[in-house]
């Protein structure tokens, strides 16, 4: 029982901590306490689901890669709001994407951005990991598409986790 | 208030307002499941995103402390929203929704 008591994703649960702290209000002994037990509880039941860690993670390249996407989201929604709102035909298509990342961690943060930034949505993954199938609201061909998420994100996060 | 916060408040909330009713549009007027998926998913991007912008304003302007709280749930709300997406369209190929006609490429065997 005792060897349980430990954390395993020291990270994870710092991080589980501080944020019930900010969502309770005001730091009390009571949610200090329950802190603590979320904080050891969930990595425990999640444990398994994590994949082992890269590397290496150049973790700094992160907030510009969050910005860039952030950016991508408000010029893309307002590409997506005229699509919506003009009576014109979108033209759908699936994609099958070739992935050059490896990590699990990189390709689902990749596949996240693909779903957040309006008009393509990441519907599947092979099981070797290889290719990415997206859903495409409105794409003029499949070359572009793949050349627009490969030189925005994928560049990006291949360099993070090298 | 500050008459500045309160003119970058109501435009923040048009803003997101217009979004999430686009969003809504779009769920009506897109022809199959799966191009009816993105809508949702950029009104909550965009939509909530102003939304909660405009909050933080109103309450750091109105003198109480900046509240973090609400950066938080639009954080959750982006990581969680293209997980559902996913399941949604992952859920739809296993059981064969239809695409629209004109869709190019095909959805994977599941």
């Amino acid at each position: 029982m005792l060897d349980r008591l430990n954390f395993p994703q020291p990270g994870l649960s710092l991080t589980l901590f501080v944020i019930w702290q900010i969502l309770s209000e005001g730091v009390s002994g009571g949610s200090i306490v329950l802190g603590l037990i979320l904080a050891w509880l969930i990595p425990q039941l999640t444990h398994g689901f994590w994949p082992e860690r890269p590397a290496v993670v150049k973790i700094w390249r992160m907030p510009i890669y969050v910005m860039r996407v952030l950016k991508d989201i408000v010029v893309a929604s307002c590409s997506v709001a005229w699509l919506i709102l003009s009576l014109r035909t979108p033209r759908p298509a699936f994609i099958n994407y070739p992935l050059k990342l490896e990590h699990p961690l990189a390709i689902s943060i990749l596949a996240s951005t693909i779903s957040l930034t309006p008009g393509t949505v990441s519907a599947d993954i092979s099981d070797d990991n290889k290719t990415l199938l997206i859903h495409a609201l409105d794409a003029a061909s499949d070359q572009e598409v793949i050349d627009a998420i490969h030189n925005r994100y994928e560049k990006p996060l291949m360099e993070m986790f090298q | 208030m500050n008459p500045f916060a309160e003119y970058a408040i109501s435009a923040l909330l048009l803003f997101g307002g217009a979004f999430t009713l686009v969003g809504a549009i779009g769920l009506a007027r897109l022809p199959d499941f799966y191009t009816r998926l993105h809508g949702p998913t950029k009104a909550t991007t965009v939509g909530v995103g102003a939304i909660m912008l405009s909050s933080v304003i109103y309450f750091s302007a109105s003198g109480e402390s900046i509240d973090i709280s609400e950066i938080l749930i639009t954080v959750f709300l982006l990581m969680t929203a293209p997980v559902s997406a996913n399941m949604l369209a992952k859920a739809a190929m296993h059981i064969g929704v239809k695409t629209v006609d004109n869709t190019e490429g095909h959805p994977w065997e599941q």
